[in-house]
């Protein structure tokens, strides 16, 4: 038998027992601490014009700048380092991909609630949008809102909670009807507990564990298809270059064999997924309770 | 004596989980003569049905069998290459399963189930096939046989499925019919027709039948013999009548006096107290030691089979007095 | 069985009347109409003309009733950049577009049912664990960076396969098709790789689950009783149950693929609808947006619904239920 936990605790440790969703985690705290910290870890500043030169574009990785800078990753186009660039677009991209899932989380925790609470109409026309929402593929939902809305950050995430919240509506009201059908819930109202009580009190809390495992999962997803819409021209605009950005700007380049301005991006890119996707994949075994035992 | 259909001789199987040896089957043996019911009783994870799935050849992995003989008609299972086995399946022994609803596959009709299963052992052709199935059919008392071999399994009653699966299990006229507990998710008066059915299949065609079951009351009107199963072993062994009139191990006793009966309305039903023991771990000795009103020091140690009377196996140092039911 | 395709259909065409007015509202409501449908460039005359032309100074709800009207016609106004009506342009680069999401779905199915059999029969050997590794990797990397690392491998490194455009084409059934030319064939192969990876990926898992789903269930090991060959067990008795959800989302799918292939479209240039509206989006060709808009959603719906039909008919329990109903 253990001995007594608090259930963070225990989740903590089952968490642990595996080395690969642990390398996950470490991997992914790195690159948090890389995007959160940019500014001071960056050898260069890429947005500040004066630092650039373009007799030092193009150079691959490795070469030295006219200013005695060591560009380890190469450098783009315009003669900006390539380490430095990745640092400032994982701000991008992993802001806009947390952003956005948390948003989407809550548009979707509310109408997943209000949905499985009130039950009748309100569930029908709900649950109506979900599904017609869900039968359409995520990035042409993207596609139609960027293409009347334009380009811009803002309007990126924007994209990508009306992509997302369908997602979270069906999953939270799915727990919530469950838990709905139970006796202490009956026993709640009886007891004519306020209805924000025991929605917020009781039906919440039990729809959180499948919540955070799809939500993990989605940032995932978010930032994935953030960069495809980048990358596409339809996401976000030059001025704040996510790494989607940063690939597409090096498309061009590639063909005559200069591979770096788009590979290592790319490479940053599929960390920051895999990462995130090794934690995922813990977590949605640690939080299951049929798994529980 | 005529020679047995099937010997069972000191079979083991064991699971080879990643928590430890879990030792299902240890030891058993017994045999079934042609034309004969053998009752397998045990309450569920006893290794009743283990036992079934190791004479078959289908315990699934990490179980294997380790050690044992299981001869048919002189034929050891246990040397078979899985190509020898396969042929053996299903033409020498057939299984019926527990659940009809699970046992035939849902998107196969009928027809198609039965002619695979012919042809899997007689190179007929479909036609031939197909009269073949359709007669057996006809012999489970399904009516209309020849519309029902269009039929998918979901259009069929649990009863009539159950049917379906016992005219499989007769396609090939196999030696050996083991039946694991076909009839415990049926109706009562479809389970008593299916009882009466397989009785007297066994007895005019000489198959021998292995009826696996948890209930004794079944047993009762069905079997010849019975074995008592319990955490893998057999604990007795004898005919029904003087099984079930005389107990003498302190389990058998107690599924006994747990049946509900008339004779003792308004009194509390009995039971057996405690639970199954784990077999992943089991404790030195008898494994009903523990749920035992009759268990002392001597206990500690495996008591061996003796044979306390002509024709009656057990395995217990501390047996019923014989009268105890009676 | 009619009476679940009409009600189906009901539903179809209630969805694609709701979208309709979706995109009616973005591009009448939201967005100036004048901005998106009619040519900035045009002059001030030109303008007041087609104003009262496209009756976009009548009250909303009649304004949609005329959009309705002509979309019915198939008339979705004319492209900006083409001046020819831009439904047409649409569909004539939807053959290019089906002939890469076929490629790309045959592709994911002929390696995945395969492979994730393979994987859900030995769940421990080596190559199930690589197949299955190989699947998160295909879920796990983006679709564009990936096209991006096969044209830097197999056609600038290694030059053996054209890293743009479609090739020479070749009449088929009427259609103007790739696949049938072996210069043709060169060059769908790397775009159909790139569009069928993450499929792939998604038959692998869902048949490797399935398989060892089904390899418990009591039908399997009574097939096995019956004395069955392992082939016949698992082609037959395994294959034809995971068939039923595997086909299904590989119909469900084949939305998302033709979505997909945007991107794929635009690393390769492959002149499909996909790389037809970002190069409209980038050029604000409106028409031609709103109109592949309509189109996609439209086959979407047209798919879902081929898709629930196809089940009906391969799943007997869903036939025989809606039969009785």
């Amino acid at each position: 038998m253990r001995r007594e936990q608090t259930p963070l605790q225990r989740i903590a440790a089952d968490f642990g027992e595996s080395r690969l969703a642990l390398s996950g985690l470490a991997l992914l705290a790195l690159i948090v601490l890389a995007a959160l910290f940019a500014p001071l870890i960056s050898p260069q500043n890429p947005y500040d014009l004066a630092q650039l030169d373009v007799l030092d574009s193009r150079l691959p990785p490795g070469s030295r700048s006219g200013a005695g800078l060591t560009f380890w990753l190469g450098s783009d186009g315009q003669g900006r380092d390539i380490l430095s660039g990745i640092f400032y677009g994982l701000r991008i991209s992993l802001m806009v991909g947390v952003a956005s899932t948390a948003c989407a989380v809550i548009v979707g925790l509310s109408m997943g609630l209000c949905a499985a609470y009130f039950g009748g109409r309100t569930d029908s026309l709900i649950m109506r949008i979900v599904d017609i929402q869900l039968s359409f593929p995520s990035i042409l939902i993207a596609l139609i809102l960027l293409a009347l809305l334009g380009q811009g950050v803002g309007k990126t995430i924007f994209a990508l909670i009306m992509v997302q919240w369908a997602y979270y509506a069906r999953t939270v009201r799915g727990t919530a009807l469950i838990e709905r059908g139970k006796e202490y819930i009956e026993a709640a109202t009886c007891l004519a507990l306020p209805p924000a009580r025991i929605v917020f009190r009781h039906l919440l809390p039990n729809c959180l564990p499948p919540l955070i495992v799809i939500a993990t999962v989605q940032v995932a997803a978010a930032i994935a298809l953030e960069a495809t819409l980048s990358y596409l021209g339809i996401g976000v605009p030059i001025t704040e270059p996510s790494l989607g950005l940063l690939i597409k700007n090096g498309f061009d380049y590639m063909l005559s064999g200069k591979y770096w301005i788009s590979f290592f991006p790319g490479i940053a890119l599929v960390l920051t997924i895999v990462s995130i996707n090794l934690v995922a994949d813990r977590l949605r075994d640690v939080l299951n309770p049929r798994l529980q035992q | 004596m005529t020679e047995p259909t099937l010997r069972v001789e000191n079979l083991h199987t064991h699971f080879f989980t990643r928590q430890g040896v879990v030792k299902a089957v240890e030891d058993v043996s017994f045999s079934v003569a042609p034309g004969k019911i053998l009752g397998l009783v045990g309450e569920s994870g006893s290794g009743k049905s283990v036992t079934g799935y190791s004479i078959m050849g289908l315990v699934d992995p990490p179980g294997r069998r380790v050690a044992g003989r299981i001869l048919l008609g002189g034929d050891d299972l246990c040397a078979m290459t899985s190509e020898q086995m396969r042929s053996v399946r299903g033409r020498r022994i057939a299984m019926i399963f527990q659940d009809p609803m699970m046992t035939l596959n849902p998107v196969l009709r009928i027809d198609t189930q039965m002619i695979e299963a012919i042809r899997a052992h007689t190179s007929v052709s479909r036609v031939v096939a197909r009269e073949r199935a359709r007669d057996a059919l006809a012999q489970v008392g399904i009516s209309a046989p020849e519309e029902r071999l269009l039929a998918y399994p979901h259009q069929f009653s649990g009863g009539m499925r159950q049917r379906v699966a016992i005219a499989i299990a007769l396609l090939n006229k196999p030696e050996l019919i083991i039946a694991d507990e076909p009839t415990t998710a049926l109706d009562v008066t479809i389970q008593a027709q299916i009882l009466f059915e397989m009785q007297t299949l066994a007895r005019d065609s000489g198959t021998a039948l292995i009826w696996i079951t948890h209930d004794l009351s079944v047993i009762a009107g069905l079997a010849d013999e019975i074995c008592v199963m319990y955490a893998g072993r057999i604990v007795e062994q004898g005919t029904v009548d003087a099984v079930l009139d005389a107990p003498l191990h302190p389990y058998t006793h107690g599924l006994i006096d747990s049946v509900p009966s008339r004779g003792r309305r308004g009194e509390p039903l009995r039971q057996i107290p405690g639970m199954a023991p784990s077999l992943l771990d089991p404790a030195q000795g008898c494994a009903f030691r523990e749920r035992c009103s009759r268990a002392d020091s001597a206990c500690i140690d495996q008591p061996a089979l003796s044979i306390p009377i002509a024709g009656r196996q057990l395995r217990c140092f501390h047996p019923m007095p014989s009268a105890a039911i009676a | 069985m009619p009476a679940f395709v009409i009600r189906r259909l009901l539903q179809s065409v209630l969805v694609l009347g709701v979208m309709s007015l979706l995109v009616f509202a973005g591009v009448y409501a939201i967005g100036n109409p004048v901005d998106i449908l009619i040519d900035p460039q045009a002059g001030q005359a030109d303008i007041a003309r087609a104003i009262s032309a496209l009756g976009l100074d009548r009250p909303l709800v009649e304004q949609y009733l005329i959009f309705l009207r002509q979309a019915l016609a198939g008339d979705l106004g004319n492209s900006f950049v083409y001046n020819v009506p831009a439904i047409q342009l649409i569909l004539e680069r939807m053959p290019a577009t089906l002939e890469l999401a076929l490629a790309a779905t045959t592709l994911a199915v002929l390696l995945g049912i395969p492979l994730g059999l393979w994987a859900g029969l030995a769940p421990d050997s080596w190559q199930g664990k690589l197949i299955m590794s190989g699947s998160i990797l295909g879920f796990s990397l983006p679709t564009f960076w990936v096209g991006l690392l096969l044209i830097m491998l197999f056609a600038v490194e290694l030059g053996w396969l054209p890293a743009s455009g479609r090739g020479p084409t070749t009449e088929f059934l009427g259609v103007q098709v790739s696949f049938l030319s072996w210069d043709g064939m060169r060059h769908l192969i790397l775009p159909a790789i790139n569009l069928a990876l993450f499929k792939l990926s998604l038959i692998i898992r869902l048949t490797r689950a399935g398989t060892r789903e089904a390899l418990l269930q009591d039908y399997v090991k009574f097939a096995r009783a019956k004395g069955l060959s392992n082939a016949r067990v698992v082609g037959v008795h395994v294959l034809k149950n995971i068939m039923i959800p595997v086909v299904t989302v590989i119909g469900l799918e084949f939305g998302s693929v033709i979505a997909f292939a945007i991107v794929t479209e635009s690393i390769f240039g492959w002149p499909g609808m996909g790389k037809l509206i970002i190069d409209s989006i980038n050029v604000l060709d409106r028409p031609v947006i709103v109109a592949y808009l309509l189109v996609i959603v439209f086959l979407v719906i047209l798919i879902n619904l081929a898709v629930d039909i196809v089940y009906s008919l391969l799943d007997p329990r869903v036939r025989i239920g809606e039969a009785q109903a």
